[in-house]
């Protein structure tokens, strides 16, 4: 095992399908924080579905499936921006439009038959065929990425956790609320290279979902998100690499894994200590 | 300083079309405690936001410090409604506070020395020290405000606005988180501006009462306001206004008059003394 893993690495595709990982990993424990806070695993799954549709219609016409899939995510989040900012409504305009657009993608399969071994690796992820020019684009929408995200954290985390307030002291919040879903449009074409979309919310629930039973600083939960996603993500190719089976496998069970250590083993450790300081502060 | 905290001229403000106030002209002079009363629906909020710059008048001007209203205007420090936040949101009361200083800047915004020191500073003034590394959303109601109150005041406003902060807390969270806001407004010519259906936990600080009810309005002290010559003229049928004990209660007929009254909350529950400490001296 260990010696086929070498081996492998020294090829391109295995180094490409590292570096793109890291990426990856990067950008979405970032945003997988921003997603759990906002309550929006329901808004990644449609824009990962909606990529797949823009993909397949990308294919179609004989496009760059991955330039489709950027299309497909960013209309989508600019229909769920226009439509559906307040929570309430938002849940329904998302499933409105992932419901249209999953038809539009059946539509596309039916009329290109040979269409099934590309729609296989989107659906289900395939990092290790990513060529240095995908490397190069996903590094390229990655820096954007966090760029706008770096720029706008302090704003948008207000938003986030005290919207009221936030809008007092002149916070955007609706504009940040169009523009960080613009953001996870990114993300998930970037997460979908890796896990496909299917599996997408491995990478953009599962981190920040474990960084908050880990700690309640919100910029060491960042911190956080962020090494789970690279650990899911590098280890889950490495193991790949040395065994044969797809990489999607490995990183849903690695971030899986860290969710029910941070759930029942970590975290109760930490909320615990933080408890503790309420119960002696009240008394 | 004569200029008021606040004046409006001739302001008319509508909300989806319907209209809430109309040439409404009134000043809230700066260093008071001005209590704004009235049933739901009358505009009490909408008021807040037309000072905070987030409801611009229909017609008319309204001037807040001197100038006419901004969006995130750093004198001014707003206190909102008590609502429960989610328990596992990964937000410290300390945090909370930092928001209140930068939240509204652009980029990461790592904490200085300087702004960890006024954020430590408001937490104490507040006497939120106990709780403030606890995860927000797992504190009680009472000790949540604290930190909302620290977190308004951290900026160091002139005026500050409360939007039914009393709401939904306990008698003996009600009385602390009054004391903070009485005992901040009178370090300085500071301008309180307190929404509440419920008059009589402030009674003891206000200087003045704005009551609004269906676009008219009323102001002046609570013994010029308060009385059932003028709430009566107020709402448009028969109100009594009662003292008891030193609470004032506004009772209105109750056939379907289509309002509500102030309820006297607890009232059978604690003895008037301990509620209002202050009040003797007053």
């Amino acid at each position: 095992m260990i010696d086929q893993l070498l081996h492998l690495l020294g090829y391109d595709f295995a180094q490409n399908a590292l570096a793109a990982g890291l990426v990856v990993g990067i950008v979405c424990g970032v945003v997988s924080r921003f997603v759990v806070m906002r309550n929006m695993a329901f808004a990644v799954h449609a824009l990962s579905e909606l990529g797949f549709t823009g993909s397949a219609g990308a294919i179609l016409v004989g496009a760059s499936p991955v330039v489709g899939l950027m299309a497909g995510t960013t209309i989508t989040a600019l229909f769920i921006g226009a439509l559906g900012v307040r929570v309430r409504e938002r849940d329904s305009v998302v499933g409105i439009a992932m419901a249209f657009g999953l038809g539009l993608g059946v539509l596309f399969l039916s009329l290109y038959p040979r269409y099934a071994t590309q729609a296989f690796s989107i659906l289900f992820g395939s990092i290790t065929g990513v060529s240095r020019g995908d490397v190069a684009l996903l590094v390229g929408i990655g820096v954007v990425t966090m760029i706008a995200l770096a720029v706008m954290y302090r704003p948008l985390t207000f938003a986030t956790v005290d919207p009221e307030v936030a809008e007092a002291r002149g916070v955007p919040v609706r504009q940040l609320a169009i523009a960080f879903l613009l953001v996870m449009a990114a993300a998930v074409a970037e997460a979908i290279q890796v896990v496909g979309v299917l599996l997408i919310l491995t990478l953009l629930i599962t981190p920040g979902a474990t960084a908050e039973r880990l700690t309640v600083s919100p910029i060491r939960a960042t911190v956080y998100s962020v090494v789970i996603a690279l650990v899911s993500v590098e280890g889950g190719i490495l193991l790949a690499l040395a065994t044969n089976l797809p990489v999607s496998v490995y990183v849903t069970s690695l971030s899986f894994a860290g969710y029910l250590a941070a759930r029942w083993i970590v975290g109760p450790l930490a909320v615990g200590r933080a408890s503790r300081r309420t119960a002696e502060g009240a008394s | 300083m004569s200029d008021p905290a606040v004046r409006f001229d001739a302001a008319t403000l509508e909300y989806h079309g319907r209209r809430i106030w109309a040439d409404m002209s009134l000043a809230f002079e700066a260093g008071s405690f001005v209590a704004i009363l009235g049933p739901n629906g009358s505009g009490k909020t909408s008021l807040l936001r037309t000072i905070l710059g987030l409801a611009p008048l229909r017609s008319g001007d309204v001037q807040v410090l001197g100038h006419a209203p901004r969006r995130g205007d750093p004198g001014i420090g707003y206190v909102p409604q008590h609502q429960s936040l989610d328990a596992d949101l990964p937000l410290r009361g300390r945090d909370l506070v930092q928001l209140g200083i930068d939240g509204h800047r652009w980029g990461i915004g790592w904490p200085s020395a300087a702004s960890r020191h006024r954020v430590e500073a408001a937490i104490q003034a507040v006497g939120a020290e106990p709780f403030a590394d606890a995860p927000i959303g797992r504190l009680s109601g009472g000790e949540q405000q604290r930190l909302r109150i620290a977190q308004a005041l951290v900026g160091d406003p002139r005026l500050l606005l409360c939007d039914e902060p009393l709401a939904s807390l306990d008698l003996r969270y009600q009385q602390g988180i009054t004391d903070l806001i009485g005992g901040w407004q009178r370090g300085g010519e500071r301008t309180v501006l307190f929404v509440t259906h419920d008059v009589n936990p402030v009674l003891a600080l206000v200087d003045q009462v704005l009551f609004v009810v269906n676009g008219r309005w009323a102001m002046g002290t609570p013994d010029e306001v308060l009385t059932s010559e003028r709430m009566t003229a107020l709402y448009g049928s028969h109100v009594d206004v009662l003292r008891v004990h030193g609470r004032i209660l506004v009772v209105g007929e109750s056939s379907g008059s289509g309002f509500e009254v102030e309820e006297p909350h607890h009232l059978p529950t604690i003895p008037d003394d301990d509620r209002h400490p202050d009040r003797a001296t007053a």
